[in-house]
């Protein structure tokens, strides 16, 4: 079945069966390998990818649920590591093996985008169903409050939305 | 495009070469890797050539190769580093490429035992040394002046206002003879600019960009996805199973039956490759999905019998019997028990755990020719490369490795199996393939850290002075032989510290793999060994900091000038007990009802680690038991140096969390020789709101050469919840996990 995906801003056409999880069509058919599998069933939160701004797991989210919904990876964060939540990533050098961070960022981007400066209490909560294996947990929570600091200090980053609109303008 | 190749043909032309012939005998700073060797890693002993790690273009640019593999413990990041430091270049100035597996260059490339700091901190800075040496002569010859007025900096040398960039010296350099590597000046750690000063992971800006640069990424040509059935009894053999049909599923290009080699009855150590069916497919998850159709028949095999619940009576019975093995027999424990004025008993267990590194297992292979090439993200590609040559009959110079970033190792990658079936199923497939591990698969198939039991008894005299120490140890294996990583040693803490003290040991067959987690043996013997000293300790109504340092205080001297005896040293450990105790204001600080602090320590892969916890148990019920650790205080010696402190402290962190879920969640069970968890929900990892506020990581700087740390800070933390979580609700739990106790996160 043909299924069009907004991704990143831009629009494919996937050719897959309709109960396929988004997260395969990002990886093995659309290239997008950035976001991860790590558990299949929604536990671990490493393939957290925005559908409809709204972070999701895309293991467990069948293109058939995805409609029309655009959808935007780590990738579509910005492609040279300049959003926020990139730049606090890098700056508070939170990663050890590096597998769940794509989907920490996704959640954090997502938490920062409908809370500019959420408590430590919030982080916990929007950031809960995201497992580190190596237990980053504590970098991970300055590096949202560091991101949330960056975005209001009006830092050269953008939103996911504009980074989606810069990748398009540059297609 | 045309542009694009020629001038990477030019670069790649214009690379220095340092044609350093380090050979000439000179073998300093590798006793431990022959040390490394000789417990059977098996790597060739080499004399690092700094030509196979530093490569310098007429630009100026350097670029730095990392020869270990990278999963997560920061080498890629720390080996160039001290490499670039020696070498005199700023850091934001090297490009950090991973070397190819070579170990005729590079000697020992693997990640485990954390050995990557004390087997490298010498050599890889003599590598830098001879180079900055090389760039200081070439100048020196070309200015006529002598090379002891040059300095260098920033990848420059200077002497009196004149300067040349090192990549202006690169044509002069590669004329130039070798330096000897053993009267090479290192720097003295004064002069350090780059070792001890925090740098962030080399690969950070591939991993927040989403580059594709972890093993489950590979892509070539060609590839096709494969799944891989294997029998949910270990080593069952494959009967038959209805091919036909999987082959006609959508996506579906090939399915077929991979064989593994014989065994008999339970082995100790099955082979590393076990019968199965491959499914290959356009995509993974087409793969997955014709899987579910698929109907095997399996001949189980003797391991199906395996059940956690005769597992543990089996091991009860045991306790009652005469051990097997007696390990260690110091003294006269017997008489000792008889004269003590407390005798304390206890029984202790813990489960199989899985190491579960967030990415799954896999590899991609392609045979070609008659040359298997693998992409791989194994911890111990050498022995992988010898395993595949071996089952697949391939000669081994024509198994060629890659190594890729791992999304994890914690041990798991020690083992290739799934290398191997990679291979294994390439070679079949006539194709590429990549394989991967479903999440079910790795929780199911795993090498697991071995459960146990321990059944201790201890005598105290009327001081409160332990007098007697009998450990039985109860685990699996066959007559001498324990499972991998499920045994102990004879020096095992307190022997040596108390007089009397005997080790004994029983096994039973097992039916499952096992091998190194984290700290392995460690990780299960510290909540013992610190749970039942502060058993102790209460028994004797002292201070558990007190009553550890009255233990470490009881070790008898060694005689001047004689070598130092195995197991702990005494003062290291006393150092990080103080400094744990210092940090946390331990005995200074008083708590409201429920809250309490626990501390432990631990010895292990050279290093020495004092751990406080501090907890706030709430009960609901008289089996529901609230825990929220709220913060915790780390006391590190593992030698004079850190080399990277912001990697460092991440990891020590990290190793806390990771006990802690270990303590609280984590078990494996068996049923029909069928484990029984398959994912994350019942294997469970602490999560963000449940993991504490606050962990200090505290460094006690010692004499002795630098060690790792990614091991040793584990295993203290599971001891100092425990221990927290008894002084702060009364209950002692002598069996993992917590919460089959009722304990949970709060």
């Amino acid at each position: 079945m043909a299924f069009k995906l907004n991704v990143n801003g831009h629009t494919s056409t996937v050719d897959a069966p309709g109960d396929m999880p988004l997260l395969w069509a990002l990886r093995d058919i659309l290239d997008l390998r950035g976001t991860k599998y790590g558990c299949g069933i929604g536990q671990c939160g490493a393939c957290t990818v925005h559908i409809g701004g709204q972070p999701q797991k895309a293991c467990i989210t069948t293109l058939e649920m995805v409609k029309d919904r655009p959808i935007i990876t780590l990738e579509g964060l910005s492609p040279d590591g300049t959003h926020p939540v990139q730049v606090a990533w890098q700056e508070i050098d939170v990663a050890q093996c590096g597998y769940c961070q794509p989907g920490q960022m996704m959640s954090a981007a997502a938490l920062l985008a409908r809370n500019p400066k959420p408590s430590d209490k919030d982080i916990d909560t929007a950031m809960n169903g995201n497992l580190c294996r190596c237990g980053t947990y504590l970098r991970i929570r300055a590096a949202v409050h560091k991101a949330a600091e960056l975005a209001s200090s009006g830092a050269p980053t953008k939103s996911a939305g504009a980074a989606a609109a810069a990748l398009r303008n540059r297609e | 495009m045309k542009r694009t190749q020629e001038k990477s043909m030019l670069e790649r032309r214009s690379f220095l070469k340092i044609s350093l012939l380090a050979g000439g005998g000179v073998m300093i700073g590798l006793t431990t890797e022959r040390q490394a060797a000789a417990q059977g890693r098996g790597a060739p002993q080499v004399t690092p050539d700094p030509h196979n790690f530093i490569k310098v273009a007429p630009d100026g640019t350097v670029t730095i190769l990392a020869k270990n593999p990278e999963v997560g413990q920061g080498v890629k990041t720390m080996l160039p580093m001290l490499i670039a430091d020696e070498l005199d270049v700023d850091w934001k100035q090297c490009q950090i490429e991973q070397a190819p597996f070579d170990e005729s260059k590079y000697n020992m490339q693997s990640a485990g035992g954390s050995t990557a700091t004390p087997v490298n901190f010498m050599p890889m800075r003599q590598v830098g040394a001879a180079g900055r040496a090389l760039f200081i002569t070439a100048a020196a010859q070309i200015w006529k002046v002598p090379e002891s007025e040059c300095t260098t900096s920033s990848g420059r040398v200077m002497h009196r206002g004149k300067s040349l960039g090192y990549g202006e010296l690169t044509a002069k350099v590669a004329e130039l003879p070798a330096p000897n590597l053993s009267t090479l000046k290192l720097k003295d750690p004064s002069e350090y600019k780059i070792i001890g000063h925090s740098q962030t992971q080399i690969d950070l800006h591939d991993i927040v960009t989403g580059k594709p640069i972890f093993a489950i990424d590979m892509k070539l040509p060609g590839m096709l996805h494969a799944s891989f059935e294997r029998c949910p009894v270990l080593g069952g053999r494959l009967v038959n199973a209805n091919l036909e049909e999987i082959k006609k599923l959508p996506g579906v290009k090939q399915a077929f039956v991979v064989k593994g080699p014989d065994f008999h009855g339970i082995p100790t150590s099955y082979p590393a490759l076990v019968d199965g069916v491959a499914i290959l497919a356009d995509n993974w998850w087409q793969a997955q999905q014709a899987r579910k159709a698929l109907k095997v028949q399996w001949d189980e095999g003797a391991a199906a019998a395996g059940s956690s619940t005769a597992f543990a009576q089996k091991a009860e019975e045991l306790s009652k019997q005469p051990p097997q093995r007696t390990l260690r027999n110091d003294g006269d424990v017997d008489a000792a028990f008889k004269s003590a004025a407390k005798v304390v008993e206890a029984a202790y267990s813990y489960p199989f755990i899985s190491h579960a590194p967030l990415e799954p297992q896999g590899a991609t292979a392609r045979f070609e020719n008659g040359k298997m090439e693998i992409w791989t993200n194994s911890q111990q590609p050498g022995s992988g490369r010898r395993q595949v040559a071996q089952i697949l009959g391939i000669p081994q110079d024509d198994v060629v490795l890659h190594m890729v970033r791992g999304g994890g190792g914690f041990g798991r990658r020690l083992t290739n199996d799934y290398m191997i079936e990679a291979a294994a199923i390439a070679k079949q497939a006539g194709v590429p393939v990549k394989l991967l591990w479903s999440r079910e698969d790795d929780m199911e198939h795993d090498y697991y850290r071995p459960g146990g039991f321990q059944y201790l008894k201890a005598g105290l005299d009327a001081s409160g002075k332990i007098v007697a120490w009998q450990n039985h140890f109860i685990s699996y294996g066959e007559g001498e032989n324990f499972v991998a990583s499920g045994g102990v040693g004879p020096f095992e803490f307190p022997q040596r510290f108390v007089s009397n003290y005997a080790l004994h040991s029983s096994v039973q067959p097992l039916g499952l793999r096992t091998g190194a987690l984290r700290a392995p043996t460690s990780n299960a013997i510290a909540f013992v060994m610190h749970s039942f000293i502060d058993e102790l300790a209460q028994a004797a109504g002292k201070d558990a900091v007190e009553f550890r340092m009255d233990l470490l205080n009881q070790a008898p001297a060694v005689p001047a000038g004689g070598s130092a005896p195995p197991g702990v040293n005494a003062e290291r450990m006393k150092g990080v007990l103080q400094l744990a105790a210092e940090k946390s204001g331990w005995g200074k600080k008083t708590y409201p009802k429920g809250t309490a602090v626990g501390i432990g320590f631990h010895f292990s892969h050279q290093g020495y680690f004092a751990e406080v916890a501090e907890v706030t148990v709430t009960s609901t019920g008289a089996n529901s038991h609230k825990v929220k650790v709220n913060k915790i205080w780390i006391a590190a010696d593992v030698g004079s140096q850190i080399v990277n402190p912001s990697a460092a402290d991440n990891i020590c962190q990290g190793g806390v969390i990771d006990g802690m879920s270990e303590l609280m969640n984590q078990k494996i069970t068996i049923e029909k020789g069928r484990v029984q968890q398959t994912n994350f929900h019942q294997h469970g990892m602490m999560r963000m709101a449940q993991a504490p506020p606050e962990i200090e990581v505290h460094y006690l700087k010692t004499t002795y050469g630098p060690t790792g740390l990614g091991e040793p800070a584990l295993p203290p933390i599971l001891p100092a919840v425990a221990n927290a979580i008894f002084n702060a609700s009364g209950k002692r739990v002598r069996s993992l996990p917590f919460s089959d106790s009722g304990f949970s996160w709060a």
